[in-house]
């Protein structure tokens, strides 16, 4: 019984495997909408979600599945004092696979060791996120055909931004990938993801300006750099308006540069930028659904033919 | 200060002076019926002062983990009277309930009596981190 709590749980050609499914399913839905009959998924949301609560429940029904859960922890016997361990080993008698959120980091590894059914992390606190991971590399690969030889920045929050240490991880297992780190001093990404990336064998450039770098991009991911991360004020507005993503400053990218947010946004990505073709965020938001389906699919060890 | 030799047992040296009932307590070798002897403050030509601990007992207990404590201490095995092993701790690749995580938002600060256990994610260092959140032990 497998469970999937971190990108890293799974192997380049799992992913791969991820990739090519998901795509099939984009191409040949009608084939699948069948493959989870009689299947449940519980969706165990103990902290609010829109994208990914939806997109999972989409997920399971469009592969002809049936969902049950809660959206909110109050919702739920946690509200009651239940350890995510109980909770977990009696919703695994009542679903055969479960993707869970919770504001504890490590709560869904935790789940794993006690469910009968699969678990897949659907984001525990500020730690992991491996379908917005999924969700990335599959909008990558349809949009450059590949992970190798890539360019690719990150802006903004690179400190606490856990989709950002998640997916720097993935592609660093691919070839020749070159990470542009575009963030203040004071939202910097962290040492132990970059020694982590490859064993430290991975090149990382380092800048505060996106106006500098952005002509060199293949990909730009752009993040919240959120008030709250700031000691003092006039540092967040002394820096807030330089991560912001406007036609402007587009002026000098590639013309086949692809940009993406794992969304919400708030203002860092201007409105005037989502008509442009190279805007990729919301077919990102697209995509998620489909690498939720494929991994369900796998997780059930179902396979279509 | 006479301590008597031991014929089988072990014999934990070069313990940072002042660590001894530390591991001691770690070792919960309060729990055996075996003599035990905890010498403190020993005059030591590498150290200055260390401790010891004298075990007189082929006790069947992780030494290892006390690489976490303290990796520069010796640990001897003595059979028959004579020392047949002679080795420092090596760093575990996980300890459990030595160290808590300190991150207000990992699970183990509201999961009923879930271990804490910690990972050796970088030997040079070294590095432990916490295996649910993988927050760096401090």
């Amino acid at each position: 019984m497998r469970s999937v709590i971190d990108i890293l749980d799974l192997s380049v050609d799992e992913i791969n495997s991820l990739i090519d499914t998901a795509n099939d399913i984009i191409e040949n839905p009608a084939k699948y909408q069948k493959a989870c009959e009689g299947k449940k998924l519980a969706s165990l949301f103990f902290e609010p979600s829109t994208r990914t609560r939806l997109s999972f429940e989409a997920a399971m029904y469009e592969l002809g599945g049936h969902v049950l859960g809660f959206s909110e922890a109050q919702s739920s016997s946690a509200a009651k004092g239940e350890s995510v361990s109980d909770t977990v080993k009696v919703v695994s008698y009542y679903a055969d696979i479960i993707a869970m959120r919770h504001p504890k980091e490590g709560a869904p590894m935790v789940a794993s060791f006690k469910s009968e059914v699969p678990i897949i992390n659907a984001g525990d606190g500020g730690h992991n996120h491996p379908t917005q991971t999924l969700a990335d590399l599959l909008t990558i690969k349809r949009e450059k055909g590949g992970f190798d030889n890539l360019t690719v920045g990150l802006c903004g929050d690179l400190k606490f931004g856990r989709t950002v240490h998640s997916l720097i991880l993935a592609l660093s297992r691919y070839s020749n990938i070159k990470f542009v780190l575009i963030s203040p001093d004071e939202l910097r990404l962290p040492d132990y993801v970059k020694q982590e990336a490859k064993n430290g064998k991975i090149e990382f450039l380092e800048t505060k300006s996106l106006e500098d770098v952005i002509s060199t991009l293949d990909i730009l991911y752009m993040t919240r750099v959120q008030r709250e991360r700031f000691f003092n004020e006039a540092d967040y507005i002394r820096l807030k308006d330089s991560y912001i993503l406007t036609p402007e400053k587009l002026k000098t990218a590639k013309e086949n540069l692809c940009i993406m947010h794992p969304l919400p946004r708030v203002n860092e990505i201007s409105v005037a930028i989502d008509d442009d073709p190279r805007a990729c965020y919301f077919k990102q938001a697209m995509y998620g659904k489909y690498m939720r389906m494929a991994l369900i699919l796998m997780l059930l060890g179902i396979s279509v033919k | 200060m006479n301590i008597d030799s031991i014929t089988n047992g072990i014999v934990i040296d070069h313990i940072k002076a002042g660590k001894g009932m530390e591991i001691y307590k770690f070792l919960g070798l309060d729990a055996y019926e075996c003599s035990v002897a905890l010498i403190k403050n020993v005059p030591s030509k590498k150290m200055g002062k260390k401790d010891i601990i004298k075990i007189d007992s082929l006790l069947d207990i992780d030494l290892n983990a006390l690489g976490y404590i303290d990796p520069n201490i010796t640990i001897n095995v003595i059979k028959n009277e004579v020392r047949t092993e002679k080795y420092h701790p090596e760093l575990p690749e996980r300890i459990t309930n030595i160290i808590k995580c300190k991150n207000p938002r990992c699970i183990t600060t509201t999961e009923q009596e879930l271990p804490h256990i910690f990972k050796l994610t970088d030997k040079n260092g070294p590095v432990y981190r916490c295996l649910y959140c993988e927050t760096k032990a401090q």
